[in-house]
């Protein structure tokens, strides 16, 4: 499996803090992987250091592209869509707006149309409320909107931070089965950050831990889940 | 009562220009949240330009339109050089480098053109409506449908074009934006090159009316405020009510209340900024925003 994502060394942070500490992992081209860790590890600064929008030293290389001095919007450009933490959407915004400016890179116009009508049959109640703003989505609507803005960038690389923020666990669960979905559809290499490990866990390839900005642990899903300490500390049993 | 529609038309002609340097003052603060305290110099510093042109021969539409295009380049270049960079910085910071560049403008202005008072052509003179006892000057109906395309092309812009919607989005959530790959800062840029050239059109069609010199805008975009301040600082719509009301309130405040009459009716505009600030600080169809600390 050749990598899509190389992060070596990385050291990212906020003004004169570092927040990450030599991280280093990589993903594999339709690898799904999920990053724990408890508040303040580091987990939303890594996907927000892939992006571009923290300070950053070592290397993160997509594609083959090292992305170390390139800016959020090139990285974009170059396949990569991030849903943020708790705020995926432009919410004065209507639906079928946020999904044209999710594909804001692209140019094709009829394939962008085509686009935003899958999307509105694979979530039928973004469908129903095209005109409606983002911000008077209920939470689970907001974050299947949020998913969709990103997929109209057609990413190779998919980061999503804490999607289930919020949402009730039957939302949270129709959410995944979605993620899964898409997963198989379009071949989507997604990096993760998530609260409920037990749910990620279930869904990822490989997990990373992450400890006060430093990569502690790191395996495959199903190993992760049978580690002592991992059990212990996130999934409560 | 032909007085009073009189007033009322003339309240709107004036109420239309004071709507294009409000919505020049609205595009500026949607665009980068700043009050552009020296919006009033740029439209100066266009309407001397255009003038210059005149004089040296251009046709008056030409060099209208001329200094619309270069007023967009040349408010582009100031959020460069002096508004990016303070991006980021405490309000009281913004205020000073703004009222800074007020006064810059306004020197610069008298520097390169004196102070002399320049009489500018109107590109409407000539030509009028009669309607019954009412008459429509060719000014009130030029600068009406001066003011009608501005809006109209805005519209198309903002609210039909990929561009437009771009911009709107970096306007209202920059950091958002750069994650589906807008390349904010331009779209900055383009907002007060956007705002710029508003404040060229505001310029141009209010020289004819008073002559052109440094301080020709002091007077005019303290209108201009009230207008924004009334219909709120993010409303496109509200600029343009504000503006006609600003402009009507004005002009009957001088003809009906004695005691305001030419020299006091500047105090209307302050009255509406200070009753909009105590009763609705929004605006009229401005909206509240709530600041997550």
């Amino acid at each position: 499996m050749t990598a899509l994502l190389e992060v070596e060394a990385l050291t990212a942070g906020y003004g004169s803090l570092a927040v990450l500490h030599d991280v280093a992992f990589a993903i594999g081209t339709g690898e799904t992987v999920v990053m724990l860790g408890a508040n303040g590890a580091g987990k939303t600064t890594t996907l927000r250091a892939i992006c571009g929008m923290t300070w950053r030293r070592g290397r993160v290389v997509f594609d083959g592209r090292e992305l170390a001095s390139t800016s959020t919007q090139a990285i974009a450009a170059a396949g990569v869509a991030h849903v943020p933490q708790g705020r995926g959407t432009f919410n004065d915004f209507s639906v079928e707006e946020n999904l044209m400016l999710g594909a804001y890179v692209r140019r094709d116009k009829a394939d962008i149309a085509r686009d935003i009508a899958r999307w509105y049959e694979f979530f039928p109640r973004l469908g129903e409320r095209r005109r409606q703003s983002a911000g008077s989505l209920s939470g689970g609507e907001q974050q299947m909107l949020a998913v969709a803005r990103a997929l109209m960038l057609r990413p190779r690389l998919l980061l999503l931070d804490e999607p289930s923020l919020g949402l009730a666990p039957l939302v949270t669960q129709e959410l995944f089965a979605r993620l899964r979905q898409l997963r198989g559809e379009l071949d989507l290499t997604m990096l993760i950050v998530e609260q409920n490990a037990n749910l990620a866990l279930e869904f990822a390839d490989r997990c990373h831990v992450l400890e006060n900005g430093r990569l502690v642990l790191s395996g495959p899903a199903a190993e992760m889940r049978a580690n002592d300490d991992v059990r212990r500390a996130y999934l409560g049993y | 009562m032909l007085l009073f529609f009189q007033q009322l038309i003339e309240g709107l002609m004036s109420g239309a220009i004071y709507a294009s340097l409000a919505l020049a003052l609205v595009f500026s603060h949607r665009s980068t949240n700043v009050v552009n305290f020296a919006q009033g110099e740029m439209a100066m510093l266009s309407t001397f330009f255009a003038w210059q042109l005149i004089e040296w021969g251009l046709p008056v539409y030409a060099a209208m339109a001329a200094s619309v295009v270069v007023s967009f380049v040349g408010g582009g270049i100031l959020y460069v050089v002096f508004v990016k960079p303070i991006a980021r910085a405490p309000a009281l910071t913004v205020v000073t480098v703004l009222i800074g560049l007020f006064i810059a403008l306004n020197s610069l202005g008298g520097f390169v053109w004196g102070y002399l008072n320049r009489a500018f052509p109107s590109p409407f003179a000539g030509w009028k409506v009669q309607w019954g006892a009412l008459t429509l000057s060719g000014e009130f109906i030029g600068i009406a449908a001066v003011l009608l395309a501005t809006l109209l092309v805005l519209f198309l812009v903002f609210e039909h074009t990929r561009l437009g919607l771009a911009m709107r989005a970096a306007a209202a959530a920059p950091e958002q934006s750069r994650l589906v790959g807008i390349p904010v800062e331009w779209m900055l840029l383009a907002g007060w090159g956007v705002a710029a050239a508003l404040g060229a059109i505001a310029g141009v069609l209010i020289a004819p009316r008073l002559f052109v010199s440094p301080g020709m805008m002091l007077g005019v975009v303290i209108y201009a405020f009230a207008a924004a301040t009334l219909g709120g600082f993010d409303s496109v719509l509200g600029a343009v009510i504000g503006g006609l009301v600003v402009g009507v309130a004005e002009n009957m405040a001088a003809t009906y209340v004695p005691w305001i009459g030419a020299d006091l009716k500047v105090v209307v505009a302050l009255v509406i900024i200070f009753a909009t600030l105590l009763v609705r600080p929004s605006g009229l169809f401005g909206r509240t925003t709530v600041v997550r600390v």
